[in-house]
């Protein structure tokens, strides 16, 4: 008994100072001190310095009316909204942009990529020079070639190009037909649900009979039957309630139907393409990364350039190609900020409006900071689960 | 991403702005580096754009030298810090510049919640409209604007404006908003746009730039008050006094008829009030008590002219603008220029 109380005395027994753990703790202490008391220095300075300075300050202008229209929005909103409103258009436009991008970046850089590993010198060398010129150029210059060099040489909206299915193009956008759904087309909403529920069911036997019985069922037809075919037939049980809006012109430019408009097209592109270029070489990198005594083994077992790809390379590519492909729908989000170059009311066009007719600086810049950080770290979130699924499982 | 950059700049000056720095007055300020730096378009005709030998020119530029003059005796004295309708404010209140001379709409909101002072009104202006006759061949009014595109640039009361002046009329439009004049421009001029909507002086000034000047008409509707004029930081009554009767010296100039040619004839020879106004009465302290030289008033019509002369030269007949006096001649000929006096 007497042992260990000894025992237990013995690390305390020294001065204090010398306890590595007090003094790493202490130190710790008196650094977090220090930076709290700084920022609480700074925050102060800061208030007090703008009351010295008369300029209005703290969040209550959110709730003012913003007086200011905005072009593009996908929720209502008029002058008479708050710039609240105001900026949470910003940000779901930015959202827009940036998910559009995202998609359309990872189709065309996973294209590319396998492009410049392909065979065929000449898809090969195309796929380089794309990837060469895209990645060397800045984006902003990228937007500017779509909005000023291709967008705008289009021609005005009396000589509009007429495409099919009542689809106009112009310097002022693209036109399409706009669905006008009638009575009774919530049926087609609920077969398409149950379309693609059915499918994944049917996905499902498929794999576990084969994985019992090594049969295989054609998945993929009999989903796009189910997927296609279930709303065709609701379409028609519930009586065509599908009609068009077709656009039509007017004194200025065409009215009615579904408007896609060059600032949005130009972003969308230019990020699309711009990121696309790193994606592929993401790509290619990861692709190299898989050893080829993998691809030499699955040859030697009989399987086809195709699935060998398919099923033995790019899974485990995939796991090379997650992490940084991250990073690039990071960047991809971000430079959507550049959209207010060119007039795309994106969150920093519109914050930075509210910051101008508020003269509030620091607020919306806040604000901004704030956002692209939320969107950044859920996209991260995201990728993480995908990163964690595609992982290597050890069993 | 230059206006995050501001903001941050704003918040780390107004962070760390120790409270020792207040003390220190503009004018201080301005004399111990030599120059005043000077908040300026980015490129408006008339207002200021620099020239092809990248000196800038216009009215707005004028006035910056023409405190430059007061304060130094020397209207070069000025550096010109161009900016965006959206940068301006934040400029001015963190400090980066002393003096905003950009076209700038004198409004309650500015002068209360922005903490800026307005000095006076250089340019008495109204917010039009412009489209290109050549394409649209029947619109002679902004009435018939229903359902145009209309390219404006952001954060500017033109834009709110805008917003208002249709929706009072019932009518639909779809705003093209471009941060700075030059991308407004090229976006109006490439047919994005229908209309062009800024102060009618802008327009004007504008339709020069165009690549067919005389497609375009200036339709007749004037849709607001635009009162432009130079604005400082609120907190320092001398040098807002600095700028305000700068801004007086150059009207009262032109209605005694003291010209940037006469002006050192006058000094010997004009009467009782031109000498007064010159500084050359006996032991004058017009000039010392604002914080100036006694001959403030001739550094400034030296440097710059008198206010007509500057209008001229920049914006009236003597410019390819050619805009007519209207309401910025002196009150004594029908305009609303009218300086209180200088005794």
């Amino acid at each position: 008994m007497a042992s260990q109380e000894v025992l237990r005395e013995e690390p305390t027994r020294g001065s204090l100072i010398n306890d590595p753990r007090v003094r790493s703790i202490f130190i710790q202490v008196v650094a977090a001190l220090a930076l709290i008391l700084f920022i609480w220095w700074i925050v102060g300075n800061t208030i007090d310095n703008l009351q010295r300075l008369r300029i209005a300050s703290g969040f209550a202008f959110l709730k003012g009316r913003a007086g200011f229209d905005i072009a593009d929005s996908a929720i209502a909103y008029s002058s008479d909204s708050t710039y609240g409103r105001a900026i949470l258009v910003g940000l779901i436009n930015t959202a827009i942009v940036a998910l559009a991008g995202i998609v359309t970046a990872t189709i065309i850089g996973f294209m590319v990529g396998i492009g410049r590993l392909s065979n065929n010198w000449l898809i090969r060398k195309i796929c380089t020079v794309y990837v060469e010129v895209f990645r060397n150029i800045p984006p902003l210059l990228v937007i500017f070639f779509w909005y000023f060099g291709v967008l705008s040489v289009l021609p005005l909206p009396r000589d509009s190009i007429e495409l099919p299915f009542g689809s106009y193009v112009n310097s002022r956008g693209f036109y399409f037909p706009r669905a006008v759904w009638g009575e009774g087309a919530w049926l087609i909403l609920l077969a398409f649900l149950l379309g693609i529920a059915m499918s994944w069911f049917v996905a499902r036997k498929a794999r576990q009979r084969q994985m019992a019985t090594g049969q295989q069922f054609p998945v993929f037809w009999t989903s796009v039957a189910l997927i296609v075919g279930l709303p065709l037939l609701a379409y028609v049980a519930s009586g065509f309630p599908l009609s068009f809006d077709l656009p039509k012109k007017s004194t200025f430019n065409l009215t009615g139907g579904f408007q896609v408009k060059p600032e949005f097209l130009s972003l969308y592109l230019a990020l699309s393409f711009y990121t696309a270029a790193f994606i592929a070489e993401i790509v290619r990198a990861g692709v190299r990364g898989v050893s080829r005594g993998q691809t030499e083994a699955a040859g030697a077992l009989g399987l086809r350039s195709g699935p060998i790809l398919r099923l033995v390379v790019v899974p485990q590519a995939m796991r090379i190609v997650i992490p940084p492909l991250t990073s690039q729908y990071l960047n991809l989000t971000k430079n959507s900020s550049l959209a207010i170059a060119i007039g795309y009311p994106d969150l920093t066009a519109i914050a930075g409006t509210v910051l101008n007719q508020t003269g509030q600086a620091i607020e919306p810049v806040l604000i901004m900071m704030a956002v692209y950080l939320g969107l950044s770290l859920l996209t991260s979130a995201i990728m993480n689960v995908v990163n964690a699924k595609m992982a290597l499982v050890e069993r | 991403m230059k206006h995050i950059a501001i903001g941050i700049l704003a918040a780390a000056t107004m962070g760390l702005m120790a409270s020792a720095a207040s003390a220190a007055s503009t004018l201080e300020a301005v004399k111990a580096k030599g120059f005043i730096q000077c908040g300026v378009n980015t490129g408006l005709s008339g207002f200021s754009s620099p020239d092809d030998k990248g000196e800038w020119k216009g009215l707005d530029a004028d006035f910056c030298r023409a405190v430059a003059a007061a304060v130094f005796g020397d209207g070069t004295k000025v550096k010109f810090t161009p900016l965006s309708a959206k940068e301006r404010f934040t400029a001015l209140q963190s400090g980066e510049i002393d003096l905003l001379s950009r076209n700038t709409t004198w409004t309650i909101n500015r002068d209360t919640a922005l903490g800026l002072n307005f000095a006076g009104v250089t340019y008495y202006d109204g917010q039009g409209f412009m489209v290109n006759a050549k394409k649209l061949p029947g619109v002679n009014s902004a009435l018939q604007l229903s359902g145009a595109a209309v390219c404006v640039q952001s954060g500017t009361t033109t834009e709110l404006n805008l917003a208002d002046y249709f929706k009072a009329n019932k009518m639909e439009y779809n705003p093209v908003v471009f941060e700075k004049v030059e991308e407004a421009n090229a976006a109006y001029d490439s047919g994005r746009c229908d209309a062009y909507t800024t102060d009618q002086s802008g327009l004007y000034g504008i339709r020069l730039t165009l690549s067919a000047p005389g497609d375009h008409v200036v339709l007749p509707e004037i849709i607001s008050k635009e009162p432009l004029g130079p604005a400082v930081r609120q907190g320092d009554d001398q040098w807002y006094h600095i700028v305000k009767w700068t801004y007086f010296a150059l009207l009262q100039a032109e209605e005694l008829g003291i010209t940037q040619a006469n002006v050192d004839e006058l000094k010997a020879s004009g009467g009782p009030e031109v000498k007064r106004v010159l500084g050359q009465e006996a032991d004058t302290k017009l000039g010392t008590d604002l914080g100036v030289s006694n001959d403030w008033v001739v550094n400034i019509v030296k440097s710059v002219g008198n206010y007509g002369e500057m209008f001229e030269r920049n914006v009236g007949a003597g410019s390819p603008l050619k805009i007519a006096r209207g309401l910025n001649g002196l009150w004594t000929k029908g305009g609303l220029q009218y300086a209180p006096p200088i005794r």
